[in-house]
């Protein structure tokens, strides 16, 4: 077996390990609990939702309380946690090395996570994932804002020893017989996201100690009552979030780059066209941050070298799309489960991405700023496009990781459930959107076109719930009572197609 | 590389032509809508936790209502008390930012008389769900 539970260990042994499929099962067990507590948090904002008037919350407090730790829960506990799950599982046995490059690090870097989730859900700040300033300054009470500032910091820091540890595992482990534009894709997904890491998070752990010493009164920086200037936080918060928003999504690419081939049963259609779409991805994401800022006031040159910017990161984008079509074109593909998610992940990606177009458009984008078409064009992003990467993925990796099946009729159910949900809640959020209806708020008048919209965008995300809660079902049944996988070739497509299965890394 | 990426290519240079095209567009449109006309009376907007207020040209002062006259030009000069704030009127595609210590300024000029919601579409706390005005466009000559 691959990677390896080999036979049922004691937990404290997979729990004080720093070998790399270990600390990949960390990462993993920890994402999915993430997600699901993440997500138990988008169902009750739903439900409140719903309808105009109270539902669920009984004030808008608690409502904004959730939507914050709903957001900071999925990008930074959910969605970067299960992407260096994947890493840790593969990258190692990609570039054919015996372990990560700094294994003590990378149990580190992924135990300082569970305290910072503690202090983020423990705290429960209001202030959106972006804690705009002077609101987070001035207004937001205390100590849960402290509480959400500690908790990034360690997350950032986090962040960045893993992304050391993957570049340098790549660069200078990657065996001597490889060179690196022969290493998969799905290792060069992780080395481009790491290198963005290493570049763009800096500036926020920079930003949010002024954010700190702000709140103690102690500085001004973003504080207009003592002559500081409340933007410039949000120029240092999207120069790394919005090149982070690329190091979420390349990973997941990267994972389709494992899937679209293996299920199409032929060669990715061009391996040099994959990594130079992700060298330029990583470069223009610095380009284009104030994108999310049109609004603050600036002036109209301004404006427009932010619009270039993003809309020269387009075709990165899009060369991976036609990268994947051409993989499948001729192809005998098999929908299996994983690739049922890959192919959907892709769909949804197109759909995002021609939505960021009209966003970077200045003068629509005074249409659909902070309404519900950027929920649901970031949605289809994070959800749509990620975790249908992520979650097609974990299936992908089930049997080599517990070397039984998942059920395959559920899997796909699942998948059924999650497409058509996404596409209800996603896309109706962005008409919602168009008619005006403002993002993080927790209760709206009574317009018709607006009561009608939210029932529907509560009930995809009700037909979510119910996928999500058949895939619970089916990894812990799986797990405990599947049938062996056949380990040559789980999926039955012909092994030669897999990534070479008998490669394993001991413990040491 | 053994088969030729000709198709790719070709792919690629169709997205650059339509986001060209979109960028070209964006700017043309944007650089219209930016000029302001001479005439355009200047309404104070002033956002705070948690209402609107309004100062006309000639000092008269509303809170939670704004009344205007239809087809004349405005010109808003918006700030804010304390913290951020978005001042939107959705039906007119009037959205900037009320960010305190500095004045912000959009123009309108409504062309149709009625009844229309002004809105926070930038979280600023408790009651940020409920930050609304209404404007009010009269028909006189
Ligand atoms: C084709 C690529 C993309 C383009 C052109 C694009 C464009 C934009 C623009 C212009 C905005 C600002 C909208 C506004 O607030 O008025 C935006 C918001 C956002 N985008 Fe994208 N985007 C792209 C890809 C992505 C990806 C890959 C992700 C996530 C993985 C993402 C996540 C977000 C998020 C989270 C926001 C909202 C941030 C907030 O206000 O909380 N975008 N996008
Ligand atoms: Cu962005
Ligand atoms: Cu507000």
């Amino acid at each position: 077996m691959v990677l390896a539970l080999a036979k049922a260990r004691p937990v404290w042994q997979i729990m004080f390990s720093t070998h790399h499929t270990d600390v990949g099962l960390l990462y993993l067990v920890f994402s999915l609990l993430a997600m699901f507590i993440g997500g138990a948090m988008a169902i009750a904002l739903r439900v409140e939702l719903f309808a105009p008037g109270i539902q669920l919350i009984e004030d808008s407090m608690s409502y904004n309380r959730l939507f914050t730790a709903h957001g900071t829960t999925m990008i930074f506990l959910f969605l970067l946690p299960s992407a260096s799950a994947v890493g840790n599982y593969l990258v190692p046995i990609m570039v054919r090395y015996k372990d990560m490059a700094y294994p003590k690090l990378n149990a580190i870097a992924f135990w300082m996570i569970p305290p910072a989730a503690a202090l983020v859900w423990l705290g429960m700040a209001d202030f959106g994932w972006y804690a705009n300033p002077p609101y987070s300054v001035i207004s937001a009470p205390a100590p849960a804002a402290e509480m959400w500032i500690f908790g990034l910091k360690v997350l950032g820091v986090s962040s960045i020893l893993s992304s050391v540890n993957f570049v340098v595992t790549i660069l200078k482990c990657k065996h001597p017989d490889m060179s690196l534009g022969k290493v998969p894709l799905l290792a060069w997904s992780f080395l481009s996201s790491s290198i963005i890491v290493l570049a763009a998070m800096p500036t926020f752990a920079a930003a949010l100690l002024m954010l700190l010493t702000d709140r103690l009164g102690a500085t001004g920086f973003f504080n207009p009552a003592m002559g500081g200037d409340p933007i410039a936080y949000q120029h240092l918060f999207w120069f790394t979030f919005h090149p982070e928003v690329y190091v979420l999504v390349i990973p997941a690419i990267g994972m389709m780059y494992e899937i679209i081939p293996r299920f199409s049963r032929r060669p990715i259609f061009s391996h040099s066209s994959g990594v130079a779409a992700f060298v330029i991805l990583s470069l223009v994401a610095f380009a284009s941050w104030a994108h999310h800022m049109y609004a603050t006031g600036m002036s109209f040159t301004e404006k427009t070298v932010f619009m270039i910017g993003t809309l020269a990161a387009v075709p990165a984008s899009a060369m991976h799309v036609f990268n994947f079509l051409a993989t499948m074109w001729n192809g005998r593909i098999k929908f299996a489960t994983p690739m049922m998610w890959a192919v959907g992940g892709i769909a949804l990606f197109f759909a995002a991405g021609a939505g960021g177009v009209v966003n970077s458009a200045m003068p629509l984008d005074f249409i659909t700023h902070d309404s519900y078409w950027v929920v649901g064009h970031f949605h289809l992003f994070v959800f749509g496009t990620i975790a249908f990467g992520t979650i097609g993925f974990v299936y992908y990796l089930f049997p080599y990781i517990t070397g039984r099946m998942y059920s395959e009729k559920w899997g796909i159910v699942h998948f059924i459930l999650a497409f058509v949900g996404a596409c209800i809640t996603f896309f109706t959020q962005h008409i919602l959107g168009l008619f005006g209806m403002p993002r993080r708020i927790y209760d709206y008048p009574e317009i018709d076109s607006w009561i009608s919209m939210n029932a529907l965008i509560s009930v995809g995300a009700m037909i979510i719930l119910v996928g999500m809660v058949i895939f619970l079902a089916n990894m812990i049944y799986s797990t405990a009572k599947g049938k062996p996988a056949n380990m040559e070739d789980p999926f039955g497509l012909g092994g030669k197609y897999y990534y070479p299965y008998a490669q394993r890394n001991p413990h040491h | 590389m053994a088969h030729s990426n000709w198709a790719e290519w070709i792919y690629v240079a169709v997205v650059i032509a339509l986001l060209t095209y979109v960028g070209a567009e964006a700017w043309n449109i944007e650089n219209l809508i930016e000029h302001v006309p001479e005439d355009a009376e200047v309404i104070k907007v002033t956002a705070q936790q948690w209402f609107w207020s309004f100062e006309h040209e000639d000092g008269t002062k509303e809170v939670g209502e704004l009344h205007l006259k239809k087809d004349h030009a405005y010109k808003f000069e918006i700030e804010s008390k304390d913290v951020n704030h978005n001042f939107n009127i959705h039906e007119y595609v009037v959205l900037l930012d009320a960010v305190p210590g500095q004045i912000n300024t959009v123009w309108f000029s409504p062309n149709e008389a009625g009844e229309f919601d002004i809105q926070c579409r930038e979280y600023c706390g408790l009651i940020h769900y409920n930050m609304r005005a209404t404007l009010i466009v009269e028909d006189v000559k």
